[in-house]
């Protein structure tokens, strides 16, 4: 059994795009869950997927790291076929999944030492490299703990560093924070900012926006298969919200008539509007001197505006 | 697809097969608590209880006692137990509530090498409970040597064939209560009806042929050719069974975990 993946020898990979799908396409059962997108990773990048449930985030990000076969279109990773070289893209990325997948069985260590075998890293490599990850997620304390005894975010940190012990090019992350309480969700920031720093490329799908807004270099929206929009989250947020938002609480019916005669785009949800405007200093001023001394907000304008624009905000369950 | 099933096996398998091996050393102290108390608790309630009432039992020409007879036999069964258990409960876990599987399709390796590495996996642990019940039974003297050794090839012969066949159910169950069924129609019959406990002539002409299809049967059959060191050519059939049980169910176990966990 060959290394494939020496410490001293890796190159990595110098392309301009790590990732290139074509047309990708995914059906379940004549359910189409990816229709036919297309998009790239620039190396060196984060590239993040957004999405609401079942958009097709996930399943996405499956055929990329060759999980789910695709039912269509063409998908390239460091240049390579995915359906050819499926084994040695696999060994050049990261993937931390949706749901815990540490071994239960076996203590914090020693769920490192056994994932680095499914690479075929030479064993004392293997520990070397597990003791500086468990270093570098701060669980260097917990070597011999069992993993049912750590906590959500400790669990999460183990999973970030298991996708690590290959020394990937390409990490590739499936809702990284979910669940997580708001310490462990910085840290776990940190930890990826740290990587992109390093040069490892990211693929990643969330839907907390705060989280694309920080890491992200570019991104899409998808829903129902489809990309809405693409492009970095501050020129997303220019070109669909603007500036600012005023939300205005319990609107009177004179305020509404005054909104609709400034021609700014608004969101009417009946017990609140949200007005979008690029200057906004004067339109906020007036409607609170005028029309609403309470309940009315200004604020920058966030990707979440941009994503409910998008996507709408309809429950997805 | 350009690869088939068979290209995508390498011996990277011994990764997954490696990784039980460590949680098995974790607690081998009580893993081997079983295969070894387990011929002994038979041994006396048959050899003690049982052997007054039945006295000698006609087996190939020749009068044996009753214990001689069943010793081989629990060797067979627990060849089956082993591999067939850890195919099935053990390996359902590991898939479905711990997402093991998940997180190895994640790394270079193959859907098929996980469920070989698993099989090969069970037969070890048949290998590892007949080892043990061999060493335990020679203190008996119902094993002759060095024929005896054959039982070492055949457990790992006999827990391939179970171990595929408890992965293929694996493949099959919606859930793990659901193993209910094969254990009481499938493993619970051969365990009785296999010639383990008494000699398959007792049964009627029809029920004769049926268990002839138990691979139990054949395994528990070569135990005892293998214990009384009566090797002859004959036994290549039951072997030859083993194999082709093998050679079915192996494939089918991975063909129903591939449509079960690659979606």
């Amino acid at each position: 059994m060959k290394s494939e993946r020496g410490s001293g020898t890796q190159t990595h990979f110098s392309g301009q795009h790590i990732v290139k799908a074509e047309n990708l396409l995914k059906k379940f059962d004549g359910f189409v869950a990816v229709n036919r997108i297309s998009f790239q990773v620039e190396t060196g990048k984060c590239f993040g997927i957004l999405g609401p449930n079942g958009a097709g985030k996930t399943t996405t990000i499956r055929m990329v790291y060759g999980f789910s076969p695709m039912s269509g279109g063409s998908l390239k990773v460091f240049d390579l076929d995915i359906s050819r070289d499926w084994r040695r893209i696999k060994s050049r990325i990261g993937v931390c999944q949706q749901e815990n997948s540490l071994d239960p069985d076996l203590t914090v260590f020693q769920n490192l030492e056994v994932f680095a075998r499914y690479f075929n890293i030479p064993n004392k490599e293997a520990r070397k490299k597990a003791k500086e990850l468990l270093d570098f997620i701060a669980l260097d304390h917990r070597l011999n703990a069992p993993v049912t005894e750590l906590s959500g975010g400790m669990m999460r940190r183990l999973v970030l560093a298991r996708s690590l012990i290959n020394h990937p090019d390409l990490l590739i992350l499936d809702e990284p924070t979910t669940g997580l309480d708001p310490q462990s969700r910085h840290q776990i920031w940190e930890k990826l900012e740290a990587l992109r720093e390093q040069g490892i490329s990211i693929l990643l799908t969330t839907h907390y926006m705060e989280e694309a807004s920080r890491l992200c270099d570019r991104l899409i929206i998808i829903d129902h298969g489809l990309i809405l929009v693409e492009g970095k989250p501050e020129e997303l947020i220019q070109q669909h919200v603007g500036k600012h938002v005023i939300e205005i609480a319990g609107p009177t019916q004179e305020l509404r008539s005054f909104i609709q005669s400034t021609q700014f785009p608004y969101e009417d949800l009946g017990h609140r509007l949200i007005v979008y405007c690029e200057k906004s200093g004067d339109l906020y001023q007036r409607i609170t001197r005028d029309f609403c001394k309470e309940g009315c907000l200004m604020r920058m304008a966030t990707l979440e505006d941009v994503f409910l624009k998008l996507t709408g905000r309809e429950l997805r369950e | 697809m350009i690869e088939t099933s068979s290209t995508r096996i390498s011996k990277r398998f011994l990764r997954v097969w490696q990784r039980n091996l460590k949680v098995y050393k974790k607690s081998w102290k009580i893993s081997f608590i079983p295969p070894f108390l387990e011929p002994l608790f038979y041994l006396i309630a048959f050899g003690v209880g049982m052997s007054g009432l039945v006295g000698e039992i006609h087996h190939q020409g020749s009068q044996i006692s009753y214990v001689s007879f069943i010793a081989p036999a629990l060797i067979g069964v627990s060849i089956m137990y082993n591999s067939f258990f850890e195919t099935t409960y053990a390996s359902f876990v590991r898939m479905y509530y711990q997402k093991t599987f998940d997180a190895m399709l994640a790394t270079p390796l193959s859907l098929e090498e996980v469920i070989t590495g698993e099989i090969v996996w069970g037969a070890t642990k048949s290998l590892i409970a007949a080892a043990i019940m061999m060493v335990v039974i020679s203190f008996f003297g119902f094993i002759r040597f060095p024929e005896g050794l054959l039982l070492l090839p055949l457990a790992i012969l006999g827990g391939i064939a179970f171990g595929s066949i408890g992965m293929f159910f694996s493949g099959i169950v919606a859930n793990i209560e659901m193993f209910n069924l094969p254990v009481f129609l499938f493993i619970t019959p051969m365990f009785l009806f296999s010639g383990t406990f008494f000699p398959l002539e007792n049964l009627p002409h029809w029920a004769q042929q049926a268990a002839f299809l138990f691979p139990l049967t054949h395994l528990t059959s070569l135990a005892r050719a293998f214990s009384y060191g009566q090797i002859h050519l004959s036994l290549l059939w039951e072997i030859g069974y083993l194999l082709l049980f093998s050679i079915i169910f192996f494939p089918l176990a991975i063909l129903k975990m591939r449509q079960r966990l690659i979606k």
